[in-house]
């Protein structure tokens, strides 16, 4: 027995010599970066990682005038695996920023890590409903939008087309709450079914059969990623489609849907804070740049992720590379102005974004590509959230 | 409610194609297989990869049901083989292992997961009775559902090869007595499973994900339902999968809805599901304490 | 135990044990410090299940649940405010306990594979359960805000304090079983696992021998339960899932099935090479892969069985 333990012990210690980095003092700006990038839902995590990728090449490589370290990790769609990597981002690498997750229930489970040791989230997608309100910290920044945000457009515009009856389905996690809470806050119809479905889940023929026989006037559903690829692929080969109204918040009839499903998604209508469309410098930019450099058309993700750089960007820049001081950071991101893709926008109190929201219609462009176009005045106009006032920050 | 039958249906012969080929292997060659959802995987992965080279949905499921039984013939006579004699403990080291190697080895090949389309004729519904439409490539998985069963048990019980397989199953001392080349049926019966797999792999793949790890969860279903039918017996692993395939898919639909009326949404959405999958445990716990030995036993 | 370890050895390893969280902490490296102690506290694990499947010769596939029931009962107690250390403890193994009564007395009425089954089975249905639980985070797992007290000026946020908590629990485990299977009723255990027919007939009930043997293993993996959710802040459903109960049978068989520490060897040796492999690959699960297969095929009573006489390969025929 002997053996194998002074072997293990000198495999102990030298993996403890071997692989701890003592923590340089920073001349660079360190992020750590943890996104979904494999499974089903990988394009989301992808698109956001290409795009801030991106900003950071446009920018020489360097965040508001400071070397730019990205270090990227795939979370696996897993809550614990994310939280294992924010810990070590946070812990061992000691990151200036933390940024990149996708799904709101992987980003809970790591953000009390991050507030824990005083590193700043800044979110390019998630931003559930508690941190807006009561649970709200001044170390997360939703980049994006609050998660009602969409639903309550899409609940809006529902309204706005004076529609009876919605079948609503959402994943059962913090997001799929908040999208349905979102949609029922401002649609004045009835809702005939309220679903929730397992977070990841592939197979909705049950789920489908259900709303065949409630024959509502409108299906919405909020299905990020693999699960809305399946889902509008079985709900048009089920033939549901013929009767039955599909709207979608953004998330479920962006690009990368668009590229699995086809042409069966032509006509469908979503509600979004961006567009590719948005005639801003910043934007047109953007969409060329991206076109040419991932040969394909960015998604909403793509945009977040863009904007989230851009924002590190001003923000280090305004504090002429001062980024030790967190408390003086975090006023700094709180007001400084950037060139969004999506126009103008500034923070809540409680550091969500207060913006336009869009209503799109998937048509065909010059070239007879299936994009989404924006039609109409913005749905919801510098709109926040509802939960801002359960925030104590000011 | 007939919809929802035909999907438990259609759940379970999928089910059973991959039992069919564990409980051959479990029952003949007395190995805990649990590599056995990779195989499914690769199936699938195979698939996807052939249908997008071939343009063809037929050819590239033809041709990857064909390149995964070699791939498991190759792996049973190399490796797997060595493990036979081999306790119940190294064999679910070894296999687990394999699972690792099979997972990684397909993602540096094509990455986490890979896009499966059914084919664009059968992407719409066929009318079964009137208001009643049902998606054609679920019914046209039945279809092949069925028939492969039907093949199986023509070649089982009607063919010379079936009664070597059956004699192995029943008692492997007596059938190598009797003459039987051992070796060559078994990596016969391994390349069979590894196709059945494959089958399933690829008609699954257009309706769940192909992605890295889904072997994983229907594994465990498909040893559910090998215990519930019998360790050996493939007319076991018929009833066991439709047993199953019919406990999970109504229990996920029926007990969702019930528990909907009585509690809140969210509550009946997270309950519904987790009591159907427990049904399932549950259902082979019974008759494992009925019938120990699985409701139709293939050993002797 | 067929083999003993020297107690200078043992002694030595300890002085190495608290030596090294001290010499890290020096030099700042508390997150290795964290590291460590997670490793411990599979190695705890782990040594609970070698107690039924070493020493037992029961192939349990379900141990994960008992981890996760002890490492639930901590996290919902601290949510709903119950932060005593000593109190959140004892009702995990309180609870993991009862709950391997429960599945202890039907599971072993069954054995080989079926028994392999049905531990599957229980595990699986308790994974559900706990997954439906939205109450407590279902499947996105639960954060819970601080960590147990004890009292006595201890602060277990603290990663040092931290470590050698799990440090004492460690030995703790280890002088457990090492008495145990010293004394008649670890001779009876072993005994059972040979022949158990045998030994029904000399009058010690093998039914009841192996279902206290299965009550203790899960207890101390409840323990293991409530230190995890300790370390981690968090505990998820995915704690309990199937694959989790097999990385435990792997870290086993590893250091050495039916071995006092082998659990212990296992999990360390697994846990650090994963670590390690993924510093430089993406794909280290191919690299583990490949390994535990070597160790499969070369040594298949563990790895030490590489620096002993060779046994005699176990197969069906004597197993």
């Amino acid at each position: 027995m002997s053996f194998p333990l002074v072997k293990s012990l000198a495999a102990l210690t030298a993996a403890a010599t071997l692989a701890i980095q003592p923590a340089w003092a920073s001349d660079k700006v360190k992020i750590g970066f943890v996104s979904t990038l494999s499974g089903p839902s990988a394009a989301l995590g992808v698109d956001i990682r290409d795009a801030f990728m991106l900003a950071v090449k446009l920018n020489g490589g360097k965040l508001g005038g400071l070397p730019a370290d990205v270090s990227i990790s795939d979370d696996q769609f897993k809550p614990d695996v994310g939280k294992q990597l924010f810990e070590r981002y946070v812990k061992r690498d000691k990151v200036d920023f933390l940024t990149g997750v996708v799904f709101s229930n992987i980003m809970l489970a790591g953000l009390p890590e991050a507030v824990d040791n005083k590193t700043i989230y800044l979110s390019p997608n998630a931003a559930p409903s508690p941190i807006a309100g009561a649970q709200c910290t001044p170390y997360f920044f939703a980049v994006s939008w609050p998660n009602d945000a969409y639903h309550e457009a899409a609940g809006q515009y529902a309204t706005n087309l004076k529609v009876k009856s919605a079948y609503l389905l959402a994943p059962n996690y913090q997001a799929g709450k908040d999208s349905l809470a979102g949609f029922k806050r401002f649609f004045k119809g009835n809702v005939s079914g309220e679903v929730y479905t397992k977070l990841g889940q592939l197979d909705y023929s049950a789920e489908l059969a259900e709303i065949r026989a409630a024959k509502p006037e409108v299906v919405y559903t909020f299905l990020p990623g693999g699960m809305g690829i399946n889902f509008i692929k079985q709900f048009m080969a089920a033939g549901l489609n013929k009767d039955i109204r599909l709207i979608q918040p953004g998330f479920g009839s962006d690009q990368d849907v668009i590229r699995a499903v086809g042409n069966d998604m032509l006509g469908i209508f979503d509600t979004a804070h961006w567009g590719l469309d948005l005639p801003n410098e910043a934007n047109k930019k953007f969409v060329a740049e991206f076109e040419k450099e991932y040969k394909r058309l960015p998604t909403i993700y793509a945009a977040q992720g863009y904007d989230t750089a851009l924002l590190i960007d001003a923000a280090v820049r305004a504090a002429n590379g001062k980024i030790e001081d967190k408390e003086a950071m975090i006023k700094t991101l709180k007001t400084v102005k950037f060139n969004s893709v999506r126009g103008d926008f500034r923070f809540n109190t409680n550091q969500y974004p207060i913006q336009n929201y869009y209503l799109r219609e998937i048509q065909k462009d010059a070239q007879g590509r299936l994009v989404n176009r924006i039609v109409g005045q913005p749905v919801l106009t510098n709109h926040g959230d509802a939960y801002v006032k359960d925030c104590p920050m000011k | 409610m007939l919809e929802q039958a035909l999907n438990g249906l259609q759940f379970g012969l999928m089910l059973f194609l991959l039992a069919s080929g564990l409980t051959l292997v479990f029952g003949i060659m007395d190995m805990i297989n649990l590599a056995h959802g990779a195989l499914y995987m690769v199936g699938a992965f195979l698939a996807a990869w052939l249908v997008q080279l071939t343009q063809s949905f037929l050819s590239g499921v033809l041709l990857a049901v064909g390149l995964t039984a070699v791939v498991g013939m190759l792996l049973e006579a190399t490796l797997l083989r060595t493990l036979y004699a081999r306790d119940h403990l190294s064999q679910v080291l070894a296999t687990f292992a394999l699972i690792l190697i099979i997972n990684d080895s397909v993602r540096m090949i094509w990455g986490s997961d890979l896009a499966l389309s059914a084919p664009q004729a059968l992407s719409g519904p066929v009318q079964l009775l009137p208001g009643l439409l049902y998606p054609s490539y679920r019914l046209v998985i039945i279809a092949v559902g069925l028939a492969i069963a039907l093949l199986l048990f023509v070649l089982v019980t009607r063919t010379r090869m079936g009664a070597w397989v059956r004699a192995g199953a029943s008692n492997r001392e007596m059938a190598m007595a009797m003459g039987i080349n051992i070796k060559v049926l078994f990596t016969g019966v391994f390349g069979l499973g590894a196709a059945l797999c494959a089958v399933a792999g690829a008609m699954l793949g257009p309706l769940l994900a192909v992605q890295v790890g889904m072997g994983e969860n229907i594994l465990i279903l498909a040893f559910v339902v090998i215990v519930i039918g019998g360790i050996g017996s493939v007319w076991g692993a018929f009833v066991g999968a439709i047993l199953v395939g019919f406990v999970d898919t109504m229990g996920r639909t029926l007990l969702p809805h019930l528990f909907r009326e009585i509690f809140s949404p969210q509550f009946a959405s997270a309950a519904g599901p987790a009591v159907a999958s427990i049904l399932v445990y549950v259902l082979m716990a019974v008759v494992l304490f009925v019938r120990p030995q699985g409701l139709f036993s293939g050993r002797s | 135990m067929n083999r003993e370890t020297p107690p200078w050895l043992w002694t030595l390893l300890l002085a190495l044990a608290i030596a090294l969280p001290l010499v890290l902490h020096a030099r700042g490296q508390d997150y290795y410090i964290s590291m460590i102690s997670r490793m411990m506290i599979y190695g705890i694990a782990a040594c609970s299940l070698n107690l039924i499947l070493g020493f037992g010769g029961l192939v349990s596939f379900g141990h994960a649940a008992f981890v996760g029931i002890g490492a639930y009962a901590v996290g919902i107690m601290i949510t709903e405010g119950v932060t005593s250390g000593w109190l959140n403890f004892a009702v995990a193994m309180g609870v993991s306990a009862l709950a391997a009564a429960v599945i202890g007395a039907i599971s072993l009425r069954t054995r080989g594979v079926y028994f392999i089954m049905i531990t599957l089975a229980f595990a699986q249905m308790i994974y559900y359960l706990v997954n439906s639980i939205k109450a407590y985070g279902g499947d996105e797992g639960l954060n819970i805000k601080s960590r147990s007290n004890f009292g006595m000026g201890l602060d277990l946020k603290n990663d040092l304090t931290f470590y050698f908590v799990v440090l004492l629990v460690l030995v703790l485990t280890l002088v457990i079983i090492s008495r145990m299977m010293k004394s008649r009723f670890g001779r009876v255990i072993l005994a059972i696992r040979d022949d158990d027919t045998r030994v029904d007939a000399i009058g010690f009930p093998a039914y009841t021998y192996k279902w206290v043997l299965f009550i203790i293993a899960g207890t101390l993996g409840g323990l293991a339960g409530a230190l995890m959710v300790n370390h981690q802040n968090y505990v998820s459903p995915n704690l309990m899932h199937w694959t989790q109960s097999g990385t435990l049978m792997i870290m086993v068989i590893l250091g050495g099935v039916g071995t006092l520490s082998g659990g212990l060897w296992g999990a360390l040796v697994l846990l650090i090479l994963e670590d390690l492999i993924a510093e430089y690959t993406v794909y280290w699960q191919f690299y583990i892969g490949w390994f535990l297969l070597a160790v499969v095929l070369l040594a298949p009573r563990g790895l030490s069985s590489l620096f002993n006489r060779p046994k005699k390969l176990e197969t069906k025929a004597n197993a």
